[in-house]
């Protein structure tokens, strides 16, 4: 029994050691500037928001239906993230916008096409094939869950 | 024969002498304030080849040569060559030493690798076991990234606490006899956990790591901050740095101006973007091969301590949700 509690008692003290470090990384460590960083990704985010509404406003003035018009958008802007992903310029607006450049669909298109080019080297099979979705994979797996939820939450309340 | 001194520590009767040194270094290192010390700087990050990986093997091997090469010897003129990188399985290493085709000794101890080889070829030559032993280590940082973190094309920001894994690979030869610094003494250090679990803050990982060893140090060797013109750590970065001396504080213990870091060396870290400083087994490799050790053959420095600190992580148990542990390696050399 003794011993036992001289183990619980080391153990405790190196909890309170590491709690004490823990504390000592936060107060030296630098402070994210929020206010900063939400400015930018509102800026950035905004700026790819106009450039799909424009593209949109445009396929309509061409005599697309607005459904149309919105997967023709939205085709569009993942082939620009790509694009720009794949002349290597996407990852610099990531680096200024964050969640402003992440969230939209030109986020995903370059989350899906970073890896593609990251892995070509491994082979099309174990390389692009295997690792295209590393990125991506959760927010597609526990995006069609969510979807798949809502849906029958729909249907049962209809 | 050398002897083990306190708990931790040896010293060397003959203290093996570092002959020469070679460095190559990559396009952002090239850039950075150290850079007319660098042998060779890299414009293109695939160095010619195929691969980032197969890129990071050829400087490892090519420094290596050119340590050789810089006092007129061949390959086959040394005895062991002790090498490591970050890479899973050691790759670097081990493909650069089926270059090199000279009994080898692969080593993994994070950024801390070129402190490790450098206590272990001196041990080994003091110990009779080998004349000549030519060591190296590499980081390269397109290769860390994709083991470690994202794609490299991939949009995302790095936090504040973030270090840059250096593409650098530094190279020593290590002999019984000769002209240049000595490798007088060295510390051995421990695993240190202080429960970080933040990949992005190695820093704080390796600081207690770092006090640790130094502490040791000081109470084996008889010791104090006095005792050396500079106590240069591998890559603590801004914020390990910060805390520790914080933590040396705490052990009343004041290292007051003799701390430098090789990651707050290597880039202008305002200037080029680097957030907390630079990282990689290359980092202090490249550091101490490149500016430490030229510094030191022109006695601007007479004995400095260079303790490199390496936080010995992998992404898998990290994802687990395991802390990281962390190590620091320190060797005396003087002038």
């Amino acid at each position: 029994m003794v011993a036992v509690k001289g183990n619980n008692e080391q153990q405790q003290e190196q909890e309170n050691q590491r709690e004490e470090y823990r504390l000592l990384v936060e107060s030296v460590k630098p402070k994210h500037n929020i206010l900063k960083n939400c400015v930018m990704a509102f800026l950035v985010g905004g700026t790819i928001c106009v450039i799909g509404q424009l593209f949109l406003d445009f396929f309509i003035s061409q005599g697309l239906g607005e459904r149309e018009a919105a997967a023709v958008t939205a085709g569009t802007m993942v082939f620009l993230g790509a694009f720009l992903t794949g002349i290597g310029v996407y990852d610099q607006i990531g680096k200024i916008g964050g969640a402003g450049s992440i969230i939209p669909i030109t986020g995903f298109a370059n989350s899906i096409v970073a890896p593609a080019m990251e892995y070509k080297r491994e082979g099309f099979l174990f390389g692009v094939g295997a690792k295209l979705f590393t990125v991506a994979g959760p927010v597609l797996v526990y995006g069609i869950i969510t979807s798949c939820l809502i849906g029958i939450i729909y249907y049962l309340l209809q | 024969m050398g002897q083990k001194v306190g708990q931790q520590s040896v010293s060397f009767s003959q203290p093996p002498v570092i002959t020469s040194s070679a460095t190559i270094v990559g396009p952002e290192e090239g850039a950075g304030p150290l850079a007319q010390y660098f042998d060779w700087v890299i414009d293109d990050p695939l160095f010619g080849e195929k691969s980032w990986e197969k890129a990071e093997c050829k400087m490892l091997e090519e420094s290596g040569k050119l340590a050789l090469k810089k006092i007129k010897l061949e390959t086959q003129d040394a005895d062991l060559f002790l090498a490591g990188d970050l890479l899973n399985q050691i790759v670097s290493a081990n493909y650069s030493a089926r270059g090199l085709e000279i009994p080898f000794f692969g080593l993994f101890g994070a950024c801390s690798t070129f402190v490790e080889a450098m206590l272990l070829a001196s041990m080994l030559i003091d110990g009779g076991f080998a004349e000549r032993v030519l060591l190296a280590s590499s980081s390269h940082h397109l290769t860390a990234e994709r083991q470690f973190r994202f794609p490299v094309e991939q949009g995302v920001q790095r936090p504040a606490t973030g270090q840059w894994t250096a593409t650098a690979s530094g190279a020593l030869v290590v002999e019984a006899q000769g002209d240049g610094p000595r490798i007088v003494g060295g510390t051995i250090g421990k695993v240190v956990d202080m429960g970080i679990t933040d990949m992005n803050n190695m820093g704080a990982a390796m600081a207690p790591a770092a006090a640790d060893t130094l502490l040791t140090h000081f109470k084996d060797t008889g010791t104090n901050p006095d005792s050396y013109d500079l106590i240069v750590t591998g890559d603590l970065g801004k914020v390990g740095q910060k805390l520790l001396i914080e933590l040396l504080k705490k052990q009343g213990c004041n290292p007051a101006d003799k701390l430098r870091d090789c990651g707050l060396m290597l880039y202008d870290t305002e200037k080029q973007d680097m957030h907390a400083g630079g990282s990689g087994c290359g980092c202090a490799a490249a550091v101490f091969a490149g500016y430490f050790y030229s510094e030191l053959k022109e006695q601007k420095y007479k004995n400095i301590l260079l303790m490199a600190t390496g936080a010995l992580m992998s992404p898998i148990t990290c994802q687990q949700g395991e802390s990281i542990p962390a190590i620091a390696h320190a060797v005396v050399v003087s002038s």
